[in-house]
């Protein structure tokens, strides 16, 4: 066994976990506030899940339409998010975002632009304006290198492919954290005062999923491992098309702008189902004959939206239903077609990578056929708990930003309302902990038992002489999630969820990586498979405990929202006993000003948010 | 249908092919065949991926001898009478297997002269850049550091001069920054002396295998040339630079 005093060990004030959106911007925060600050990443620099968005950042710029207003903004994310979304969360990333975005270009980013030269912005679903600054369709791309570009000037440590194992506590407080070298396999302890988790989500615990292999829900575990409570995690959103056809690319997002676009969903029988699923509290605002869907299309402003529009849970929800009736397409989903209602020219204009991606990971020519699509596991809204204004979970010195944190989206997210999110809770994570570790002066203790403990349950897996391949353990998850924890919930199948769970932890116990611990995926794989497992168990139990549908979350035994149902979020954390305790949460208003805003009408906050830009102009 | 993929197993010491003979359904990928034998057959082999949608540039490595993104490589292109071989690109050097130490293209992206936006240019909603100025600069930031182009110059594949050029990456990189409409920064001097511009003999191999299909040569490196005959004034070269003004 390895004596931990020969461990390499480097010392920071603060050691920011995830170098995406949320973790590079509470870097550079930390070092401009004076900190020794270092960043870990599981990839390289600039290979983080954040590269792959693509429709926009959400900021009420107003600078497309000038009537949008932090207010607006901010109602609609508590509505979108079914009133779960924590007020003041929302409240700062609404009056923030439109700063975060114009400093992004003060560090070089270069955004599409409006006629007269500023950053131009587009409509998503669920924006009330045109909010999204953009660039084309690879707006992440734009923002990590921005970041990137910009942080490695400003003195912080990089350690690239260094992949976080456990949190070391002195007493109640952070201390430290171990690591390993992907290269190497060789172990490494940061010793520092204060931890950021910006580790993103989790996704990779499914089947079928928009997410990279590095979503293995490592910030959700490490935090729970270290006493913090995590939050909303039964809030797993699914976009209702991604590819499902090749193999290949089973998962991959398909823009909504797509639909946006025109496009339809048909079955096997030629049907555009999505008429059938129409919800009550959508009717008054939704096509109901395909005449009046067409006439939207060519612009009339007296018809209504096409049902294909609905929100991403709805369509989720009805595309799983057909395929599950046997109405699917061959490879088990739904057909988008956009080719029959839109010239040819005009798809390759409004949608070029949609076009590029088919054409060459599918052979697929979506200006002649249709595309096979369905629902994909996206997005986290849940994760770690954390207080609205410093970004600290309960542990001390422990803070989390971006997906891997929990507050802003409540039940489900606006699209584009994530990118914001990682520029303004990042910084506020970089500020947090400055001013946790001002207040902190004593000096910290790196337990060396804690660390021998991490270090050994790694390394058992490439010692024990014969076990279980890792490959296949994730495999079995993927099912087992992808079956029973999926986008429509049941009881008996979450408690089978639950049962397999219990199994599949004894099997993670057991695996055996072949092979050395240098640059070695299968070890890599089998680390990550406890993080899956805690993960997997948390949103289980959470979607079990919440018995209603709203958001993201759909139970078949419990149909629709319950007033009551709205009162709590759901927590969950480590018991004495070492088993996961669950507890329903009240929610506290922390302002009822907040809350008028919300429950305001849209045009009555239009007119007071008018009135408002006049008063500032007199005065 | 099944293939014969030799892949390289080694690290930088030594190492070789080898051979895996595996099923592939249809519709896979290069990427996917990796997978497929890294859980069956081959636990520990090492590669590089994230996006498996030709976005983050991670998975570079060269199929039958030539710079690909094996999620971007289709299996339908080979026919299963050859075998195919995937080996990790050759300009850097192995650390395991497919992955290979690309940690000099981070260290020439620091020594480059970080945005410097000229304040001037702002009023009360922002910076005021319109879309005919940003569009050529836009085309460089498409870049998704695959390192594809470093991989297949010259320069650095066959020359090994890393001491005295940056590659195409940086060059285009230096061209989003000279060419950007805010920036005051001047980068010039030290485009040709210190990022060696004139070891780049406007072969476009590298353009030849951007997966961004961005105009790296023509677009970057050429009006970077230019600047740099403009600024040090030579009577034949700028005969064939055109005479343009240094400009942003
Ligand atoms: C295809 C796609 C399109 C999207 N489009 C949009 C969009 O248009 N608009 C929008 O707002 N959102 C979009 N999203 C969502 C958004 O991109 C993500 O939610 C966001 O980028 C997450 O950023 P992050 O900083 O929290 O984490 P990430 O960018 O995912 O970074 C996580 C970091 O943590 C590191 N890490 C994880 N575990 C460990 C560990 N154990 N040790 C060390 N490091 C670790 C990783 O290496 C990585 O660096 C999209 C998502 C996808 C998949
Ligand atoms: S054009 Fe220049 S940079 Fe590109 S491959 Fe040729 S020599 Fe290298
Ligand atoms: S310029 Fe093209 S080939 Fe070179 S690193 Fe960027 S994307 Fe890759
Ligand atoms: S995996 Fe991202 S480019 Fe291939």
């Amino acid at each position: 066994m390895l004596n931990p005093k020969e461990i390499q060990t480097i010392e920071h004030d603060v050691v920011v976990v995830g170098a995406g959106g949320a973790g590079l911007r509470a870097a550079i925060e930390c070092s401009k506030l004076g900190l020794n600050t270092g960043i870990v990443c599981k990839s390289l620099l600039g290979k983080a899940h954040t590269v792959m968005a693509e429709g926009g950042m959400a900021a009420a710029l107003g600078n497309v339409d000038a009537r949008d207003h932090w207010k607006i903004h901010f109602r609609d994310t508590m509505r979108g998010g079914k009133f779960l979304n924590q007020w003041r969360m929302a409240e700062l990333h609404a009056k923030e975002a439109p700063d975060r975005v114009r400093e992004l270009e003060e560090w070089g980013a270069v955004f599409d632009r409006t006629k007269d030269g500023y950053i131009s912005q587009r409509n998503f679903g669920g924006h009330r304006y045109p909010r999204l600054a953009h660039v084309g369709d690879r707006t992440g791309l734009e923002m990590i290198r921005s970041l990137q570009d910009y942080g490695i000037h400003q003195g912080i440590s990089v350690h690239m492919e260094c992949t976080a194992l456990d949190i070391i506590k002195d007493g109640e407080k952070v201390s430290g954290l171990v690591a390993y070298w992907r290269e190497t396999g060789r172990f490494i302890v940061f010793k520092c005062k204060a931890i950021i988790l910006a580790t993103g989500g989790a996704g990779k615990a499914w089947k079928i999923t928009s997410n990279s292999w590095e979503y293995t829900g490592d910030g959700y575990a490490l935090a729970y491992e270290a006493g913090a409570e995590l939050m909303d995690m039964e809030f797993t959103q699914f976009h209702p098309t991604g590819m499902v056809w090749p193999l290949s690319v089973k998962g991959i997002l398909v823009t909504e702008g797509v639909r946006g676009d025109g496009g339809i969903l048909l079955n096997n029988k030629g049907e555009r189902f999505m008429f059938k699923y129409i919800p009550e509290k959508f009717a008054a605002e939704t096509a109901d004959t395909e005449e009046e869907a067409n006439r939207w299309l060519k612009g009339d402003k007296n018809a209504r939206r096409p049902p294909e529009l609905l929100t991403r849970d709805v369509v989720a929800r009805s595309i799983n239903n057909e395929v599950k009736e046997g109405r699917g397409s061959p490879h088990g989903g739904a057909f988008l077609d956009i080719a029959s209602r839109v010239p040819a020219e005009a798809i390759k204009r409004k949608l070029p990578s949609m076009y590029h991606q088919f054409k060459e990971l599918a052979e697929v020519d979506i200006t002649k056929e249709p595309m096979e699509v369905g629902p994909t596991l996206h997005y986290f809204m849940g994760g770690i708990r954390v207080d609205h204004d410093t970004q600290m979970s309960r542990v001390p010195g422990l803070f989390a930003a971006g997906e891997a944190a929990a507050g802003l989206h409540g039940a489900n997210r606006l699209g584009g309302n994530s990118l914001s999110d990682l520029l303004v809770f990042g910084r506020l994570a970089g500020v947090g902990a400055a001013d946790y570790i001002r207040k902190n002066t004593g000096t910290i203790n790196l337990d060396e038992e804690q660390v021998k403990i991490s270090v050994r349950r790694a390394t058992d897996i490439l010692n024990r002489e014969s076990g279980t391949n890792p490959y296949l353990v994730h495999e079995d998850l993927q099912q087992v999630m992808q079956d029973n924890v999926g986008i429509i919930r049941v009881e008996h199948e979450l408690k089978k969820a639950i049962d397999e769970l219990q199994r599949l932890k004894k099997d993670t116990e057991k695996v055996k990586a072949p092979g050395s611990s240098q640059y070695n995926p299968g070890w890599h794989e089998a680390i990550s498979l406890r993080c899956m497992m805690i993960t997997a168990e948390a949103v289980t139990l959470a979607a079990l405990e919440r018995k209603e549908s709203r958001g993201a979350q759909t139970r078949l035994d419990f149909f629709g929202e319950d007033k009551e149902w709205q009162k709590y979020n759901i927590v969950l954390r480590k018991g004495k006993d070492g088993n996961m305790e669950v507890e329903k949460v009240l929610r506290t208003s922390t302002s009822p000003e907040l809350e008028r805003i919300a429950n305001s009408t849209i045009e009555a906050l239009d007119a007071e948010v008018a009135a408002e830009k006049e008063n500032l102009k007199i005065s | 249908m099944k293939y014969n993929f030799k892949v390289f197993r080694g690290d930088k010491d030594s190492g070789g092919l080898v051979d895996y003979n595996v099923d592939v359904d249809e519709g896979m990928v290069v990427l996917d065949v990796i997978h497929r034998i890294q859980a069956h057959q081959a636990n520990d082999l090492a590669v590089r991926w994230n996006c498996k949608a030709g976005k983050c540039g991670s998975c570079s490595c060269e199929i039958n001898g030539k710079p690909r993104l094996s999620c971007m490589t289709r299996m339908n292109e080979f026919s299963p009478d050859k075998p195919v071989t995937v080996t990790p690109v050759k300009t850097f050097p192995v650390i395991k297997d497919l992955v290979t130490d690309v940690s000099w293209n981070y260290e020439q992206n620091k020594r480059i002269k970080p945005f410097k936006p000229d304040p001037k240019k702002k009023d009360a909603k922002g910076y005021v850049m319109f879309q005919e100025d940003v569009d050529r600069v836009q085309e460089f930031r498409k870049c998704i550091e695959c390192y594809l182009c470093q991989d297949v110059c010259h320069v650095l594949r066959d020359h090994d001069r890393k001491d005295k050029f940056v590659g195409p990456r940086f060059m285009i990189r230096l061209a989003s920054l000279e060419m950007h409409p805010l920036d005051t920064e001047d980068r010039i001097p030290a485009v040709r002396d210190e990022y060696g511009s004139g070891f780049c003999n406007i072969t476009r191999c590298c353009t030849d295998v951007c997966p961004e299909k961005i105009q790296i040569t023509d677009n970057g490196i050429i009006p970077l040339k230019e600047r740099v005959v403009d600024r040090y004034y030579d009577p034949i070269a700028r005969i064939f630079g055109g005479g343009k003004k240094k400009q942003k």
